[in-house]
């Protein structure tokens, strides 16, 4: 007979212990899953997880981790931040939409003109269109205590509409002979995101996201503001008692993390992805949740699962071309990740007792 | 060996043992009641009493020992198999459930209830029967504090029960209610119930029971009769010392620090009681004992003057300055300071560190913050220097507050806001559930800080704890506060009055 | 008797319950998972898992039926592993609920790799014979598949199970306080599994709707956000069962008014129109959370918290 017993003090080695353990499990269980689908499952964890860091193409891929890791880190920090106050984002996918129209627009509004400034006024209107996505559920919540998981959430269905509608009409490239999609920033230096070291994959997203960890990091350790989004997110009451005001909390980390998530989107349309399509969302919004969780809503913790998660993204595309193995297994064995994640996490509050205490 | 002969006895506990991590609940506990007899069940907070009760209500399995009912073995599984068996229980933090009726409350608590509008028609019937009038279609948010137990035990009547189990039934009750509780309780023994009671006020126990079996430290240190003993021999073997009640502060009063005029606040929870037109001031060195049932507005008032609920500006003076628009922080600039009820989650965050918990209300005043920045190092020596103050008994201030037992955080909690130097300081129920020894450190620490000129102003259902310290006692009644009167010469007549009487009572017994 | 360019009522009528079954069939199931007091985030993941499976079931046996009880039964396995987390590992509700919807929608499209551009096997109309040819009610009430009535029939049960049986009562009191329930001896993480369960099953019929009737094919992100929908009607719906019926045919009608002005070539862009039904569900969980009185009253008290028995 199993039981479970509440540890007086949360196990610190258990806190950091866990994700590599859900790591491994995932590794176990995913590997059972890539069986079933016909795959050697030693090829196919050594494919995703290793040739990508240490294969013969690992030039190719090391850069791209950046690339991938970048939006979800930036994107789970800001996420983080409310995670731990209890504020619960998950429209981040379309915060980032959002930012990534509102920075192109502003950006394609300049065209063609060569100055200096529309790169980083186009960073500000990323950053605002997050917020400003993000505002909407903030605001029905301090108005109107609607649930802010469901209105966000919804919010991104509406934005994907938004993006249809912005590469089909407003903001279609007059000269892309009718095909959806904007003008590719590749081919507009101004306002590109471009690599600032080059075959690094270091992009101005990745400072971006590195800046983020740092500046969280120091928040949430030594400033007020940190100490009040942990005390509202485990004791909302004891938060009200510290003089904290809730609706304030509310507004700062839905912005934040919008804000962030907004840049996320502007440095991808900018750079990677170089022009606003249909199809431009490709679901960081979403597993950058994972990302958070999987950091332990830490942000060092995040930048290592955001790494993780990017390589994940990378060895499964590796896999899907070297191995046929389905795109959806990747999404699967992520989602897999944050449940043996969940699971796992029982070990740093309770202590598992086996049979009979006498 | 002991005499395992049943001959007139219901329930007998031989030998019960219960430990948990780190504790050992019971040890060895052993009693016996006959049908017919009130039994006290005697212990402060933390003696095993609540432990040993679950046990025979089938809640909790004893790791060892026997228990027999009615000369046969008895283990009950679940609850449900102890009411089967005609064991009954009221608890001390009510098992209702706000949103639901009286009717399906009492429903819920029955193994085979019948219809519901046969329930509702019994419900009527039994509790006029035993002077406890009952609704059976109002929801149990809406009632009192004492209505509410009248569910519980209406609940329990219903079953016809052999032996009905009470857990500090009078801590929500006016001394009016407690005497028509009391009468109630005759009757049941009378007819043939079993009464086991479980308490720690002394003289209620030798007004109402014919044995007593004292628990300390989760053993069982004597049985005696209640009647045949006086309060403090029985308050000797309840805590094993002697207590000396706290000095008090004679000294003449300073001017008004905190003067409240007509506040009205609607309360924040829905099924809570809002404030009416609350008036009364404090002086520098006085303490304002505020009486009152639990759910009367306690929790509001003590909301509306630490800030968590703001009001109109002039509602809430200090030292002539209104505060009443003002939040907590600003408040605390301006010198009053606030403990809440609630120790895990309102006065402290459970699984925050001490220093974390230092800094939650001592950030303002003790100066750990700078320029947006926690100095973590002084916030450490805010903690341990409350840790040393008080004597809070913890491995060092890195621990979660939730490992604390519940003396040693309230010790902390009131150490944390009396060690910030306050002009004014408001406790809401200072004591609830810590051990006498914590309990009278706790009251002493609150006279001192008055007699160094803080206005203290106690909430408190404790009616003995306010006239040990107080100087002056008001009470709370539906949110509207009586006004305030000199403790010494006040009878327990008069302070019944004040909280209510007997509501809605009837006395038929005394017809 | 035309309007809107075209569209005949008592077709529209007629489409929009049809249109309501997949969110009425999900929010009929989280109304009991929540009243139990467990807040279960991954409705959209059990539908569309509901939906793969339940099309893959009817693909493989060319059997409808066996495609619904195969979307049941795959939404109710998914909905186990939230049970487990939650009621056995104790993890974080909201967590552990976008966990489910994250993997349900990667599984999902990993599950029905092999069955797109597939047509499924059709469900029949239930034949009411003549009853079917009355004009304008016979449109509306009498030409129906079956589901559309058996999800009427569990919103019917489920509002009498609720109200009049004692395990309705205990479902309830379970979600209202559970520490109270636990200390009057009724096991809370049983009830609640249970009501996991159902919820997941229902979830998983509504997705199977939609891959076998509605649309009827298997795409990738069939749901389309349903599961959230139906996550706010039960909001909308205060947690009453027959408000819930009331709350999908509202959305059922502005989904199937949309999708009719788009074919009808309404001078609004389709994609306005595309997101107006996610627009409408925000502005009705405003208009519903702004009356505090009301949510506080009928909202489970113990929605979301976790329970474990400490002493």
């Amino acid at each position: 007979m199993l039981r479970l017993e509440k540890r007086p003090v949360p196990s610190r080695f258990w806190l950091w212990g866990t994700p590599v353990l859900a790591v491994m499990l995932t590794m176990i269980a995913g590997g059972l899953m890539f069986a079933a689908l016909g795959k050697n499952p030693v090829v196919a964890i050594r494919t995703i997880f290793w040739d990508p860091l240490f294969g013969e193409f690992a030039w190719y891929f090391r850069g791209q981790l950046l690339v991938k890791a970048a939006p979800l880190i930036l994107i789970a920090v800001g996420l983080s931040l409310g995670f731990r106050a209890g504020i619960w984002n998950i429209g981040a996918e379309g915060q980032y939409i959002m930012g990534a129209i509102f920075g192109a627009a502003v950006g394609l509004a300049f065209y063609p003109a060569d100055l200096w400034i529309v790169f980083p006024l186009m960073v500000v209107a990323g950053a605002f269109g997050g917020w400003l996505w993000a505002m909407i559920p903030a605001i029905l919540r301090t108005r109107f205590r609607t649930n802010e998981i469901l209105v966000s959430l919804l919010l991104v269905y509406v934005a994907q509409q938004i993006l249809a509608s912005m590469a089909l009409d407003a903001l279609r490239n007059p000269e892309g002979g009718g095909f959806p999609g904007s003008r590719n920033f590749g081919s507009y230096p101004a306002a590109a995101n471009e690599e600032i070291i080059a075959g690094t994959g270091m992009h101005w997203g990745v400072v971006a996201a590195f800046i983020a960890v740092i500046a969280a990091h120091v928040l949430m350790q030594r400033h007020i503001l940190g100490f009040q989004i942990r005390l509202a997110g485990q004791a909302p009451r004891a938060a009200r008692f510290a003089g904290v005001n809730p609706s304030r909390l509310v507004v700062l980390c839905m912005g934040l993390s919008g804000g962030l998530a907004g840049l996320a989107g502007l440095f991808e349309v900018t750079g990677p992805a170089g022009q606003i399509t249909i199809d431009f969302a490709s679901g960081y919004g979403f597993t950058a949740i994972i990302v958070a969780f999987l950091g332990r809503l830490e942000p060092v913790g995040i930048l290592l699962a955001g790494l993780l998660m990017a390589l994940t993204y990378i060895g499964g595309e590796n896999a899907a071309t070297n191995l046929g193995l389905p795109s959806a297994a990747i999404q699967a064995f992520q989602g897999m990740l944050l449940f043996f994640l969940l699971a796992v996490d029982l070990l740093t509050n309770f202590r598992v007792r086996v049979g009979r205490l006498a | 060996m002991r005499d395992l002969s049943h001959d007139g006895a219901l329930l007998t506990v031989e030998g019960v043992t219960k430990a948990y991590p780190g504790v050992v609940a019971n040890s060895d506990v052993s009693f016996r009641i006959a049908s017919g007899e009130v039994h006290a069940l005697l212990g402060e907070n933390g003696a095993g009493k609540s432990t040993l009760v679950k046990m025979i209500y089938g809640l909790v399995r004893p790791d060892a020992g026997a228990m027999t009912l009615r000369g046969a073995a008895y283990a009950p599984q679940r609850p449900g198999e102890a009411r089967a068996q005609g064991v009954a229980m009221v608890f001390q933090h009510f098992s209702l459930f706000e949103a639901l009726s009286v009717a399906e409350n009492v429903a819920l608590g029955m193994e085979r209830p019948p219809r519901m509008g046969r329930l509702a028609d019994r419900i009527r019937e039994v509790s006029t029967a035993y002077g406890l009038p009952l609704d059976p279609d109002r929801l149990v948010g809406d009632l009192s504090a004492g209505e509410r137990q009248r569910v519980e035990i209406i609940r329990c009547l219903l079953q016809e029960p052999k032996l009905l189990i009470m857990d500090e039934p009078t801590s929500v009750l006016t001394p009016q209610e407690v005497d028509i509780l009391f009468a109630t309780l005759r009757q049941l023994a009378s007819e043939g119930t079993a009464i086991l009671y479980i308490s720690h006020k002394l003289e209620e126990i030798r007004a109402l029971c014919d044995a007593a079996t004292i628990l300390r430290r989760g053993k069982v240190v004597a049985t005696c009769d209640p009647r045949q003993r006086s309060a403090h021999d029985l308050a000797e073997m309840m805590v094993g010392a002697t207590l000396t009640p706290p000095a008090r502060n004679r000294a003449p009063k300073g001017e008004v620090a905190l003067e409240v005029t007509g506040l009205s606040v609607a309360s924040p929870n829905f099924f809570g009681t809002a404030l009416r037109d609350v008036s009364f001031a404090v002086r520098k060195g006085e303490i304002l004992g505020i009486a009152g049932v639990a759910g009367n507005g306690q929790d509001e008032l003590l909301l509306a003057l630490s800030g968590e609920v703001r009001s109109a500006a002039g509602a809430v003076q200090i030292d002539g300055t209104p505060v009443g628009h003002l939040g907590p922080n600003e408040r605390r600039r301006a010198g009053l300071v606030a403990a809440p009820e609630e120790r895990l989650g309102h006065a402290a965050a459970p699984d925050m560190s001490l220093t974390e918990n230092a800094l939650l209300s001592g950030a303002v005043r003790q100066g750990l913050v700078r320029g947006g920045l926690v100095d973590w190092a002084a916030a450490r020596r805010f903690a341990e220097g409350i840790v040393a103050d008080y004597d809070v008994r913890t491995p060092g201030v890195g621990v979660a507050a939730r490992a604390l037992s519940g003396g040693n955080l309230q010790k902390f909690v009131v150490g944390r806001e009396l060690s910030q130097s306050p002009a004014v300081v408001i406790v809401n129920q200072p004591t609830w559930g810590v051990d006498a020894s914590a309990a009278a450190a706790i009251r002493q620490a609150l006279i001192d800080r008055a007699a160094l000129g803080a206005a203290v102003v106690v909430i408190s259902q404790d009616l003995d704890e306010l006239l040990e310290i107080a100087d002056r006692f008001a009470a709370l009644n539906g949110g509207r506060l009586s006004a305030p009167r000199p403790v010494e010469g006040l009878t327990v007549q008069e302070i019944g009055l004040m909280m209510g009487g007997a509501h809605d009572l009837q006395a038929v017994h005394h017809a | 008797m035309e309007i809107f360019g075209g569209i005949n009522p008592a077709i529209l009528i007629a489409s929009l319950m049809v249109a309501a079954v997949p969110i009425m069939l999900a929010a009929i199931g989280e109304l009991v998972v929540e009243k139990a007091g467990v807040l279960n985030l991954g409705v959209e993941g059990m539908m569309i898992m509901g939906a793969v499976c339940g099309f893959a079931a009817a693909v493989e046996t060319g059997s409808p039926a066996m495609g619904f009880v195969g979307g049941a039964l795959a939404g109710a396995a998914l909905s186990a592993v939230f049970a487990l987390l939650t009621q056995v590992f104790m993890a974080n509700q909201v967590a552990t609920g976008l966990a489910l919807t994250l993997f349900g929608l990667g599984l999902s499209s990993l599950v029905g790799q092999g069955y797109v551009g597939i047509k499924p096997p059709s469900t029949g109309d239930v034949p009411f014979g003549p009853l079917a040819e009355i004009p304008a009610v016979g449109t509306i009430l009498f030409r129906h598949d079956p589901m559309v009535y058996v999800s009427i029939l569990i919103v019917a049960a489920v509002w009498a199970v609720l109200r009049f049986t004692r395990t309705g009562l205990v479902l309830r009191a379970v979600g209202e306080n559970h520490d109270a329930a636990h200390a009057l001896g009724y096991k809370v993480q049983r009830v609640r599994l249970l009501a996991i369960l159902f919820g997941g099953a229902m979830a998983g019929l509504g997705g199977a709707y939609i891959s076998l009737v509605r649309v009827p094919q298997w795409t990738d992100g069939i749901t389309a956000g349903a599961g959230w929908i139906a996550l706010a009607i039960v909001v909308f719906a205060g947690w009453k069962p027959w408000r819930v019926l009331w709350g999908a045919y509202l959305f059922g009608g502005i989904a199937v008014l949309q999708l009719n002005l788009q074919a009808a070539g309404a001078r609004i862009p389709a994609e306005y129109l595309s997101m107006s039904p996610y627009l409408i569900t925000i502005l009705v969980l405003v208009i519903m959370s702004s009356d505090r009185s009301r949510a506080a009253l009928s909202a489970p008290a113990a929605l979301g918290k976790n329970f474990h028995a400490s002493r």
